[in-house]
């Protein structure tokens, strides 16, 4: 329990270091870059979070999350409020959450950034195989479990998996 | 000058409203898995892109508008959704090409509407962008899979083609709450470029570009489609006022 008058933004950041992404909860929401920025006033506690995609329904729930994981360290005046501008990238994942991700069998995105392009039947990303880690692997559908995925399949070991796009 | 912001930010919510509504018909009726969840990805992404515009419209509005009265509670008449977001899905033909013809003018769009002087409207169409290029690359693809098919396919696409393009047109007609925000006649011309291009590779024909074409969804004057997609819609929160997710 954090005492009112003891409330700082690092305190804050430490806090939400434990509120997780419902889809892909190895993930922190610190780890996916969603949080830009956190403002304390006093007792009063603004959190800046910025969407990954527009339809994403855990955003509601992760506002949630945040407000309960603050409540629960006696913060009780609390805004969260969304922007939308500077879009969010996958540039913005930290190296750790990376690590999480293949940890937890789902493709990190690419550390150079390789954003979808209009053009057609492009080149596709070579994308390393989170279980065996072959290059050997190809693009099943750009759109997969959840707006933030893409639908691989290793063409060595077979198995399909996730790949957290760049975007 | 209020109202005019108010209007366009409503057109282009209602766009992407009924787009998405319309396209998640096929959540459950895909040809293959993966497709099926494609089109919800899309679909999905177009909601939040309403809500987005929706919220905002709110605000502007004030009083007691909330992005789901804005939504649930305006009448046919109201909206105004270009009618080519209402078209019935019709066969797998129909509705790639739709989303192609659709998603090669949002991709223009919003590429303007980026650099548009209102910071929200802004920077909506800048997140809306990424989600955009994913829709245009996977339509196109499909235009030219289907078009540089079978035969079978490519008898459906241009069947499609005749259904859709006379739709089309409107989308470049400015009113009276686009002209002074948006330069539509640059986004047509690199609409045509784009479209001349993907049917090219799809071996399809282009139509004639001047021919007559559907008007009026802008101001409020639908086909019969659009009734039905807002009745089902809108039955439940008009039906119980008070009724929450």
């Amino acid at each position: 329990m954090i005492l009112q008058e003891n409330i700082t933004a690092k305190k804050i950041w430490a806090i939400l270091e434990t509120v997780c992404d419902p889809e892909v909860p190895v993930l922190t929401i610190i780890d996916l870059g969603i949080v830009r920025e956190v403002k304390v006033n006093g007792e009063a506690v603004e959190i800046v979070i910025t969407p990954t995609y527009s339809g994403c329904p855990a955003m509601d729930v992760i506002s949630m999350n945040i407000r309960l994981a603050l409540l629960q360290e006696g913060i009780t005046n609390i805004s969260i409020k969304q922007i939308l501008s500077p879009a969010w990238t996958t540039d913005w994942m930290t190296e750790e959450g990376k690590q999480k991700l293949k940890a937890y069998g789902i493709a990190p995105p690419q550390y150079k950034q390789v954003v979808c392009e209009p053009e057609l039947f492009g080149k596709e990303e070579s994308i390393q195989c989170p279980l065996c880690n072959s290059y050997n692997t190809r693009l099943v559908s750009q759109f997969g479990s959840t707006a933030c995925k893409a639908l691989y399949q290793c063409n060595d070991c077979k198995e399909p998996f996730d790949y957290f796009k760049c975007h | 000058m209020k109202e005019n912001l108010i209007n366009y930010t409503l057109h282009l919510a209602d766009n992407a409203l009924i787009m998405g509504q319309r396209l998640s018909e096929w959540c459950g009726h895909g040809p293959i898995l993966e497709q099926d969840i494609a089109l919800s990805n899309i679909a999905l992404d177009y909601v939040g892109q309403a809500r987005n515009f929706y919220q905002y419209a709110a605000e502007l509005k004030g009083g007691d508008a909330t992005e789901d009265s804005l939504a649930y509670f305006r009448n046919d008449r109201d909206y105004k959704n270009n009618l080519i977001v209402e078209l019935p899905n019709g066969d797998w033909a129909q509705t790639v090409l739709k989303e192609f013809l659709f998603s090669a003018y949002q991709y223009y769009l919003y590429q303007q509407l980026k650099e548009s002087k209102d910071e929200r409207i802004a920077a909506v169409a800048e997140k809306s962008l990424k989600e955009v290029t994913y829709h245009l690359r996977w339509s196109s693809e499909w235009v030219i899979r289907l078009g540089d098919g079978t035969e079978e396919s490519k008898i459906r696409v241009e069947k499609a083609i005749d259904e859709v393009w006379m739709f089309t047109g409107e989308l470049f007609e400015a009113t009276e709450y686009e002209k002074d925000v948006i330069d539509l006649a640059l986004i047509k011309d690199k609409w045509n470029e784009r479209v001349a291009a993907v049917f090219n590779e799809a071996t399809l024909t282009l139509p004639q570009t001047k021919t007559w074409h559907q008007t009026g969804g802008k101001t409020g004057v639908h086909t019969e489609h659009l009734g039905f997609i807002l009745a089902e819609m809108q039955v439940l929160p008009r039906t119980y006022h008070d009724a929450t997710w």
